[in-house]
């Protein structure tokens, strides 16, 4: 268990510096994938296996679709030139020394419950009633605000809106698309 | 109903999954136009496999090495593990509480090795089929994960265990028909086997597989074809009653619901052309999405 907590620890970090040490875009992207993947064992070292084997499935996919915009908005995507993935240096050194400072010094200050309630049995169920439970309505708006965001960052980045498709009056019978999809429309 | 094996069973497994990929790989060239007979397609896959250790390493110009031959190792490892939580009978080498949500998870690493294996070798071709496999993946992942929970929801748990425990009565195939074919479908998908084989196309010299050669390519084609066999034989507890039948010991009763659900699909890939993914994106978002999603609404008020 130890040495897992400490591989992982270890692995999460120094993947977490390779995204700034590397200097090509699926690197950087892939080891910050791999730092994920650590943290997501590290979860599923306080037997929450729901949660991190989800961290897992979730960032492998979300790492995917980021590589592709990263190689398609970054500078020097293959690592033929010099680059650094370092912005605004002085700045956000401070704020990382903050922030760490803060967590750390919380978990020596907060007085931690021993002892205390049990386990849940389940805590995949305990979630999915927290979830679903008291906190229905919370989820449910957190859940229409991101679809609208996707929706709307879609829309926004479009090359071919509807007008584009139907025509001027939205009044085309089958859409005029440059690459027919498969419903023969 | 279902019992972890000892430590040995994690060693038993890959050997399992590589007989039956070595069976499916026999079966692909058995089914080939050019009829190469009986014996030569038994033979296939260990000549295969001999070509391709003495095969000389291609090299590229400024490939990405790591990422590149990581790709194969990745996707082949991954395999393996989506079948860990696979029952063989009444055996299985870790009956997670959520095991559909690992077996997810570990297929999902196809996502990450294709991309890279088409990345690596700084190769235009081979990175127009690695593209390809994401927006494959983008259509069949979707369905996919509806599919898988109307398994877990049928069962009102994530463990396979449970749910084949679920189906002593009734299989899932049988009252959820549109979740199996679609689960099917989409197995073909992230095998990127034939008829969705267009990342690795003929029309791109290979794709994500062009300049892959000797060694290299035999770990990516082997984690291809386990992928395809985890797929097969996950489809059993899903959605076939496990390891449930007459006569038959469990186990004998598994192997041959896989390998009749493996064969199926390669054979199905020899008589379908080759679906592009443009055409499975809009199928799987206009109506693969729609209907899986009411099949999941189905079987809620069903479980209810």
């Amino acid at each position: 268990m130890a040495v897992v907590f400490w591989v992982c620890a270890v692995g999460a970090v120094a993947a977490g510096i390779a995204v700034f040490r590397v200097d090509s875009m699926a690197r950087a992207t892939f080891a910050l994938l791999a730092s994920f993947v650590f943290a997501g064992v590290a979860v599923l070292l306080v037997e929450l296996t729901y949660l991190g084997v989800l961290v897992i499935l979730m960032m492998v996919m979300e790492m995917v679709v980021m590589v592709v915009f990263m190689v398609m908005y970054m500078m020097n995507p293959a690592g033929l030139m010099p680059m650094t993935m370092v912005h605004n240096q002085k700045g956000s050194l401070g704020i990382a020394a903050g922030v760490f400072a803060v967590l750390a010094a919380g978990v020596y200050l907060i007085d931690w419950p021993d002892g205390g309630p049990p386990r849940p049995d389940d805590p995949t169920m305990q979630l999915g009633e927290g979830l679903m439970g008291p906190k229905m309505l919370a989820m449910i708006t957190l859940g229409l605000a991101l679809f609208a965001t996707i929706v709307v960052t879609v829309v926004l980045a479009t090359h071919r809106g509807r007008y584009d498709r139907y025509g001027d009056a939205l009044d085309r019978a089958t859409p005029d698309d440059p690459v027919r999809g498969g419903l023969g429309r | 109903m279902v019992e972890q094996t000892p430590w040995w069973g994690a060693l038993v497994l890959p050997a399992v999954l590589v007989a039956f990929a070595a069976a499916a790989v026999a079966l692909d060239r058995g089914l080939d136009p050019a009829r190469i007979g009986f014996g030569a397609a038994v033979a296939a896959p260990g000549r295969a496999v001999a070509g391709l250790l003495v095969q000389q390493r291609r090299r590229t110009l400024a490939a990405d090495g790591l990422l590149w031959r990581g790709a194969g190792v990745v996707l082949v490892v991954a395999a393996v593990l989506a079948s860990m939580v696979t029952p063989l009978g009444r055996w299985v080498v870790s009956d997670l509480s959520v095991g559909v949500v690992w077996f997810n998870a570990m297929e999902i690493m196809a996502w990450a090795a294709v991309w890279l294996a088409g990345w690596g070798p700084n190769s235009a071709f081979a990175l127009v089929g690695g593209y390809r496999f994401v927006a494959q993946g983008l259509a069949y992942e979707l369905p996919h994960m509806f599919v898988l929970t109307t398994a877990a929801l049928g069962a009102g748990s994530l463990r396979i265990g449970d749910i084949v425990a679920a189906q002593q009565g009734l299989w899932f195939a049988v009252w959820m028909p549109v979740a199996f074919v679609v689960y099917l479908v989409s197995v073909l998908g992230m095998a990127f086997a034939r008829p969705f084989d267009h990342p690795a196309g003929a029309d791109l010299a290979g794709g994500a597989l062009a300049e892959l050669s000797g060694v290299d390519r035999l770990v990516l084609s082997a984690g291809r074809w386990v992928l395809l066999v985890s797929g097969a034989a996950m489809a059993v507890p899903l959605f076939l009653g496990g390891g449930a039948g007459p006569l038959l010991p469990d186990w004998l009763w598994s192997l041959v619901k896989t390998a009749v659900v493996l064969g199926a699909l390669v054979w199905a890939g020899h008589r379908l052309p080759t679906v592009r993914m443009e055409r499975y994106a809009e199928i799987a978002w206009m109506v693969l999405v729609p209907a899986t999603l009411l099949q999941a609404l189905i079987v809620s008020l069903v479980v209810l």
